[in-house]
């Protein structure tokens, strides 16, 4: 069983994710952007950073590289992936998941603890979390506004994964900070798990998504 | 024939810029009064092609693949030789 993690020029969580993904008892492995196949691997995380330094949007240039098309083949035998910050941004670019993060409405960068809530129970990665809990992970980013343009749809389809509780820290529309594809087993969360993956962090709920993720595989 | 492109990347009506509105409070700070401030992307290059329109429609594959994000965005393709 292994996990891989995506390496672009300008991630900088991968090493805390390589590191969680451990914790949770799985085995990690690093996938560099050039590789476009990679379908021995059980499932695969796309860490945060800044990847190709957010030159015309927030992951749009990691969108188009080769090793998209290897997400794209896991996607299809259905095994989970799951973007966190400018991996959510990047899988908003692919379009495996609806929706966009952007420019936050008071354009800063944006770095603190906030209160979740886990609107959908039902994926892999949030399977070990109670319908409607309130959980506890940072945020770091200055592009995760999210925006769609058929909210009715991702509703009604159960896409919406995380929400923030009480404050909304970037303006994004109904609270929504995760969303899934119609499976559920490609999942964008702008705030960090693995940064939330231990009680000395100051959580250790982000740790549930790894776990998640190991015990689906 | 070398072909002057010009791609001018906009937000789409309605949408939120953050960036336009900052602008116009930091021109309130000097004592301008603007209203309606927006802000457009724009990226210039260079083609060689045999004529216009297969540089029009290069240039919209280039939109649609990677210049903008069709969910926020309008774009507009100017090409000059």
């Amino acid at each position: 069983m292994k996990i891989g993690v995506i390496r672009f020029p300008g991630s900088n969580c991968d090493r805390d994710v390589y590191h969680t993904i451990e914790l949770a008892g799985g085995e990690a492995e690093y996938i560099w952007w050039n590789k476009d196949d990679f379908s021995y691997l059980d499932a695969v995380v796309i860490p945060g950073g800044f990847s190709y330094g957010d030159y015309l949007r927030a992951g749009a240039i990691a969108s188009i590289t080769p090793v998209v098309e290897g997400i794209k083949s896991l996607v299809k035998e259905e095994k989970p992936v799951l973007g966190i910050c400018n991996g959510a941004q990047i899988l908003g670019e692919i379009g495996l998941v609806p929706g966009i993060f952007t420019v936050n409405e008071n354009p800063k960068f944006n770095c603190e603890w906030v209160d979740l809530k886990v609107t959908n129970n039902s994926t892999p990665f949030t399977s070990n979390f109670k319908k409607n809990e309130i959980i506890k992970m940072p945020v770091a980013h200055a592009e995760g506004r999210y925006f769609v343009e058929d909210i009715d749809t991702l509703k009604s389809q159960d896409q919406i994964v995380l929400q923030f509780e009480g404050k909304i820290p970037n303006g994004s529309l109904e609270a929504i900070t995760g969303v899934c594809d119609e499976s559920g087993l490609v999942c964008a969360v702008m705030p960090h798990p693995e940064r939330a993956s231990e009680e000395i962090l100051g959580s250790s709920d982000g740790l549930n998504f790894f776990k998640g993720i190991v015990n689906s595989i | 024939m070398i072909f002057n492109v010009e791609v001018k990347i906009s937000l789409k009506k309605g949408m939120l810029n953050p960036e336009s509105s900052t602008i116009e409070l930091a021109l309130d700070l000097l004592g301008y009064k603007v209203k309606n401030t927006d802000t457009i992307d724009i990226i210039t290059f260079q083609m060689e092609e045999n004529n216009e329109s297969k540089v029009l429609e290069e240039v919209d594959d280039m939109c649609q693949r990677l210049l903008c994000n069709p969910v926020i965005h309008d774009y507009e393709i100017v090409i000059t030789n």
